[in-house]
């Protein structure tokens, strides 16, 4: 519950007790439930840091981090670097190192966008936790400020309330948290997340968020009711909340709908992608081949 | 490694104790028969700098091996909860640092361990904190000055129970509050799994000027140990079966 007090400063020298890395802070990131991250620099890469007062905790992350910095070929999360502890003052901070994901906050990113991004973010996210569910795990704190764009794709930074399923979700806010607007428990299954990703689409149209009042169903129907989305996602997040999703496939697809009935095409394939990337790259060489072939052989002519 | 049963009371109060035995001495006993004390300060959200009066619940909470935390009404239902599943976690962790000594024949905790093994011990630690059984006695101060606030009290409490429910182990939870005139506590909710449901609990209130916390804390501990005799008694394995006294 303490965080850390202390500010470290520009150029701070970060030493492991154990592995003697040392990580030079660059600046302040951000704060997250149980620690404060810094951007960080060693042998000129930056990289993102923990550091924190709570050692268990920490080290329940670094756990998750290991598990899914790649999950089934797909990467969830930022990967892991390194874990150790750094003595200052006569005090330990335990400390964790992860890679930099250079990207916007969600809200800054959908500034000025048309309304269509919220439905593609919320179809990215979904086929993350797709993979993250299938390896028997939800995300649990899944809010927005766990969450940046980088290369128009959303990203997922704190694996802090990642819970196995079937347990207590470890960490959860209020807003996002199913248990505190009364559709259902806190008990960790697939259907935890696709309430919070209904959350997040609320929270692009309600940016300072809002309290259950008395009521907490009601309130959230009647907010729901006046948002300014477009009617095919409120229709979509009523049915979440109804139940009538039982996967993020199953939510996925319905939004994956709603956005094909658009003229541009929602979202570009990332394994179409590389496809073209590698026979690209393919083309490439065998350019470069055919041009070395023919300088071999005029280099072949002019010895002769 | 089985984590049984967990005993803890949470008090909840708004001011300092001013009749009585010294709630802090109390709260040192509770520890010692294996009962974690935990104190919330709860602020009115329109109180502003340095608490009054609110000095005394970080001192019962750490002789009773338990978390203090003061905090503003309208954060009660977050903090009850944190509060609540971290003494869990610490009195886990209290258990396996002995071991640890047990086995290493040094004085050594999680905390010193290289990051390696600590990532293996927490994996126990969580394991544990989401099989144990609960039980925790809920100490709510109602005295004149906490009167609007037991309307949050009760939102936190069934929050709580929410939350607490979630996991695989069992929970029992009951509800007591203080003053009362005859016999210090009064019992609000007898023990049970569930929070949810709890009409007008707080609607008979004395109002007396008085704070008697250490007396209180004493009467919960009482109230505590009752329970473990009637469940010796009984025989009964099954908290849900139950029924309370």
């Amino acid at each position: 519950m303490k965080k850390p007090d202390f500010n470290l400063a520009a150029g701070t020298t970060i030493r492991g007790k154990w592995g003697h890395h040392v990580y030079h802070v660059v600046r302040k990131l951000g704060e997250g439930a149980c620690g404060v991250v810094y951007l960080c620099q060693k042998n000129g890469v930056l990289y993102a840091l923990k550091v924190g007062t709570e050692s268990s905790r920490l080290m329940l992350e670094v756990n998750m981090l290991k598990k899914f910095s790649k999950v089934q070929g797909v990467k969830l999360g930022p990967s892991f670097v390194d874990v150790d502890d750094w003595i200052v003052n006569n005090e330990t901070y335990p400390f964790y190192v992860m890679e930099f994901i250079e990207g916007q906050p969600f809200s800054v990113f959908l500034k000025g966008k048309k309304k269509e991004w919220v439905g593609i973010c919320a179809m990215q996210l979904l086929s993350d936790l797709e993979h993250l569910h299938r390896s028997g795990y939800v995300f649990g704190d899944l809010k927005t400020d766990n969450l940046l764009v980088a290369d128009s794709k959303v990203q997922w930074i704190d694996v802090g309330g990642v819970t196995a399923i079937g347990r207590a979700i470890k960490e959860y806010t209020e807003f996002y948290d199913r248990g505190y607007w009364g559709y259902g428990s806190r008990r960790a299954d697939p259907l935890y997340d696709l309430f919070a990703v209904t959350m997040i689409m609320m929270e692009t149209v309600y940016p300072n968020r809002f309290d259950a009042q008395k009521d907490p169903k009601k309130t959230l129907q009647d907010k729901l009711k006046s948002a300014p989305l477009p009617s095919e996602y409120k229709k979509i997040i009523a049915e979440c909340w109804r139940g009538k999703y039982h996967s993020a496939t199953e939510m996925k697809e319905a939004l994956g709908q709603v956005l094909m009935k658009r003229a541009q095409p929602p979202k570009r394939s990332s394994r179409k992608s590389v496809q073209t990337d590698a026979s690209e790259w393919g083309e490439m060489i065998g350019v470069s081949a055919i041009v070395l072939a023919f300088y071999g052989i005029s280099a072949w002519n002019l010895w002769l | 490694m089985k984590a049984g049963r967990l005993k803890q009371i949470l008090l909840l109060t708004d001011g300092c104790s001013n009749y009585g035995e010294d709630p802090v001495a109390v709260a040192a006993l509770a520890r010692n028969q294996g009962v974690t004390v935990n104190v919330i300060g709860v602020l009115d959200d329109q109180q502003r700098g340095e608490p009054q009066g609110l000095q005394e619940v970080e001192a019962i909470a750490d002789a009773g091996g338990g978390v203090s935390q003061i905090v503003y009404q309208k954060n009660l239902s977050e903090t009850v909860q944190m509060v609540t599943k971290q003494a869990m976690n610490q009195t886990i962790q209290g258990v396996i640092n002995q071991e640890l000594q047990h086995i290493l024949g040094e004085r050594k905790t999680i905390e010193e361990l290289p990051p390696e093994q600590r990532g293996e011990v927490v994996e126990i630690v969580d394991d544990l904190g989401e099989t144990c059984q609960l039980e925790v006695l809920v100490l709510v101060d109602s005295s004149a000055s906490m009167h609007h606030k037991l309307p949050t009290v009760k939102e936190a409490l069934a929050d709580l129970s929410l939350s607490l429910n979630a996991r695989t182990g069992s929970n029992e939870f009951s509800v007591y509050s203080f003053p009362d005139s005859k016999h210090t506590i009064t019992q609000k909710v007898a023990w049970t799994s569930e929070l949810s449901a709890m009409h007008g609990i707080f609607q008979k209130l004395s109002s007396g000027g008085y704070t008697p916390t250490g007396p209180a804390l004493k009467e919960a501990l009482y109230a505590f140990s009752k329970k473990a005799i009637v469940r010796d008694e009984q025989g009964v394995v099954d908290p849900y079966e139950e029924t309370g006294f």
